[in-house]
């Protein structure tokens, strides 16, 4: 039998009441104030508030009205383990999807060695279940190397644990090699991601084509370069009958193509960032290498387009593609800092501040999308009902903050919403029932 | 004005402030001794990451002329061969106490983050295909010269604009300065949105009788390798500045160095409507300029504003 997909490190199940919460869980149709107690790691019972009896032993979180969310999913973070550890590991970034609310996250494979074989693939789940604070999955390369020549060995890597299959960072270029991955996912299953971009395009540039890279003099990436290849590899997906997700879309064409292909009953799905939902070309316009990302800020009229994805289900799923990198890659001129911004402790408040508070979209909707990844994944969907492990996150909508003011638990600091004033802070994780992340100031009532 | 580090930062009476400061220093490089004791005891560091014979040797000269004393430092053949980043050779170089940095690097944006690290008042001499304010400066000084006023005046950039800082900038301080600016190039050379910076674009030099300064920018000989045109062949026929494309009240520019036979035909060069020589030396008494309205004026102590764009985003607190 084969491996399951996530691993965590050691855990202690939790005895909880947290009382009087408002607990919001869109799958579960759940919106009303009520008391939850978790026993032994799992939702026991949910009643009135203020209606359970608070036990001896158990540890009492007084909510006031507080929400009480699913704890949120991420299919796309950089862990950077192996080779990269001075950016990120499994503690460091696992303890930062924690304090962003998260309990679970999909590492990505762009690593040094490029996570392509059975044994890395082991040794890094053998890593993670010492380290890491919530679930891990991790999706190997699709491509040996990531060098779009070879397919990895996907059966047994499959086999071992991979949920699926991935040479992020890099496009598969080759339509030919795509094919044939596709068929070899008749085999051995797991849902296969891409990264678009056609380098030919894209090849010079560091930011956006457009009118901010037109002022700035910096080579610009044109929105054709991904909605192009998103096009392509919906045409080849749905020929061959063959599951994909498209990772981190930047562009309106990009969200129409993935609107086409899914009206013809393809069987794709796709992401969308906080940042690319939040910002556009004209942040870059101050050179700050925070805004530095792949794919790159685009115009006002794509964000609109994705978060319009966003609210009619176009796009699935928020994603962070949390890309930590070390302060001296950054604190370079802009066109020679490497791609990414991290984004696991910031993307439920930013998103909160920017999309929900103006009343763009509605929180319900906005957790529906940080949780909906688990199931595009064939993983179980983390879910507030008596018998279910506790995934949770117990978020004050009203407490405001400027993100990075009291540091990061990331390793990396290059966050593009750092100094920005935000609403929605996490209070508490619980992650396979156990608390994974605790807001320092939160202080605990009784025990 | 702390630093120039990009010409949007000078509104029209400044340019014409530092024009003004040139014309006198013009008279300084008239004479036998060519030197004023401006800047006595200051220290200028050239800063240069790019190969740059004019640029450099005009701010060395500038800098001497002012009494000022000079230092040379080349990326190549230094500490950033061995791996040490701008950051660490700006601030081990800063030791030194500059009191202006004189930068060329082939990266947009340089000269801001280096503005930020040290306290020398920063010159911005190129920053990748971003900006090159001095050359703006000096081609506004010398067409002064030449023409009175740009007021009104029709002014055709012609060629590789999408690499070339000498185009943005020049589109910006042109305008500035009253003239009408137009681009033209072939259309694989001419970023898509430049009309955004106000001027217009053509893809042929049908109209360029209409211009009154053409300004030729130097076809780099690597562009022709990545097929941004087809062969210099082909470019040379339809976008070189010759004597059958120029009017003889029209008057020629080009930044340098010039590629004869290329952008430019031999006669145009040598022919008295050019006055590339007299942009380089220009450059000298303009930089001049820039130096002593940097060094020498009420220079504040308040930092320039942050490079950083949203307000609602100041520094990140170390983790």
């Amino acid at each position: 039998m084969a491996a399951h997909p996530l691993v965590h490190g050691p855990r202690t199940a939790v005895d909880l009441l947290l009382r009087d919460v408002h607990v919001l869980d869109p799958r579960a149709l759940i919106d009303a104030r009520h008391d939850v107690r978790v026993r032994g790691g799992e939702v026991a019972e949910l009643g009135d508030p203020g209606g359970l009896a608070h036990d001896p032993g158990e540890e009492l979180i007084e909510g006031r009205g507080q929400h009480l969310l699913p704890a949120f999913f991420d299919p796309h973070v950089h862990l950077r383990v192996p080779g990269q550890e001075h950016k990120e590991d499994l503690d460091s970034g696992t303890r930062a999807a924690a304090a962003g609310g998260y309990a679970g996250v999909i590492a990505m494979p762009n690593t040094d060695p490029v996570l392509d074989s059975a044994p890395l693939l082991r040794s890094l789940r053998e890593t993670a279940a010492r380290e890491a604070r919530i679930s891990v999955g991790f999706m190997p390369a699709i491509t040996r190397g990531l060098n779009g020549e070879q397919l990895s060995e996907m059966a047994e890597l499959r086999h071992e644990g991979a949920v699926g299959f991935t040479d992020d960072g890099k496009p598969v270029t080759s339509a030919g090699m795509l094919r044939k991955a596709l068929q070899y996912q008749r085999l051995c299953g797991g849902v296969i991601a891409l990264h678009e971009e056609d380098p030919t395009l894209s090849r010079g540039g560091s930011m956006h084509e457009g009118a901010v890279s037109v002022a700035l003099g910096i080579g610009g990436i044109p929105t054709i370069s991904e909605s192009t290849m998103v096009a392509r590899d919906a045409a080849i997906a749905g020929y061959e009958d063959a599951r994909v997700h498209f990772q981190h879309l930047s562009c309106v064409a990009s969200v129409q193509a993935v609107a086409e292909a899914k009206a013809k009953g393809f069987r794709v799905s796709t992401e969308a960032s906080p940042h690319h939902l939040l910002l556009t070309e004209e942040d870059v316009r101050g050179m700050d290498t925070r805004m530095k990302m792949n794919p790159p800020l685009a115009t006002e009229q794509d964000r609109q387009a994705l978060i319009e994805g966003l609210r009619s289900g176009t796009i699935d799923c928020v994603a962070t593609d949390h890309a930590p990198h070390a302060r001296e890659e950054k604190e370079v001129p802009f066109e020679q800092a490497p791609m990414g911004t991290t984004g696991l402790e910031t993307a439920f408040a930013a998103l909160y501040t920017g999309l929900v508070l103006p009343g763009v979209l509605e929180l319900a909707l906005l957790v529906e999308r940080m949780t909906a990844a688990a199931a595009l994944y064939e993983l179980p969907t983390y879910t507030i009902a008596p018998g279910e492990p506790a995934n949770l996150t117990l978020v004050d909508l009203d407490a405001e903050f400027v993100a990075g003011e009291r540091g990061w638990e990331s390793r990396s600091e290059n966050c593009c919403f750092a100094g920005r004033r935000l609403r929605g802070k996490v209070l508490l994780t619980v992650a396979g029932g156990a608390v994974v992340y605790r807001e320092r100031a939160f202080s605990v009532v009784g025990a | 004005m702390n630093h120039l580090l990009s010409i949007k930062d000078l509104d029209r009476p400044s340019i014409e402030r530092i024009v003004a400061q040139a014309e006198r220093f013009a008279e300084v490089s008239d004479r036998e001794i060519k030197k004023v004791p401006a800047l006595r005891g200051r220290m200028v560091l050239n800063l240069f990451y790019e190969a740059s014979t004019r640029t450099r040797s005009s701010f060395e000269l500038a800098a001497k002329r002012l009494s000022a004393d000079v230092v040379n430092f080349a990326a190549s053949g230094s500490s950033v061969e061995k791996g040490e980043s701008l950051k660490d050779t700006v601030l081990t170089l800063s030791a030194h106490k500059p009191d202006a940095i004189v930068l060329r690097t082939p990266w947009a944006g340089a000269s801001e983050l280096v503005s930020k690290w040290c306290s020398a008042a920063i010159v911005n001499a190129g920053d990748g295909k971003r900006e090159h304010p001095t050359q703006a400066l000096l081609d506004v000084y010398t067409l002064k010269g030449r023409l009175g006023e740009l007021d009104g005046a029709s002014i055709w950039i012609v060629g590789d604009v999408m690499h070339s800082r000498v185009a943005r900038s020049n589109i910006i301080a042109f305008q500035r300065m009253g003239a009408k600016v137009t681009v033209a190039g072939p259309p694989t050379l001419i970023p898509r949105g430049i009309e955004a910076l106000g001027c217009d674009v053509r893809f042929t030099l049908d109209e360029l009788s209409s211009a009154d300064v053409v300004y030729a920018l130097r076809m780099q000989n690597e562009r022709m390798n990545e097929t941004w045109v087809p062969s210099v062949r082909e470019y040379a026929s339809w976008y070189q500045i010759n004597g059958r494309r120029l009017s003889p009240r029209q008057v020629l520019m080009h930044p340098g160095p010039v590629n004869r036979g290329v952008e430019l035909s031999g006669e145009v060069v040598d022919s008295p409507q050019a006055v590339i020589t007299a942009q380089v030396e220009a450059g000298v008494v303009v930089r001049m300029a820039v130096l002593y309205e940097l060094l020498a004026g009420a220079r504040a102590s308040t930092p320039a504003p942050s490079a950083l764009p949203s307000p609602a985003s100041p520094e990140p607190q170390p983790a």
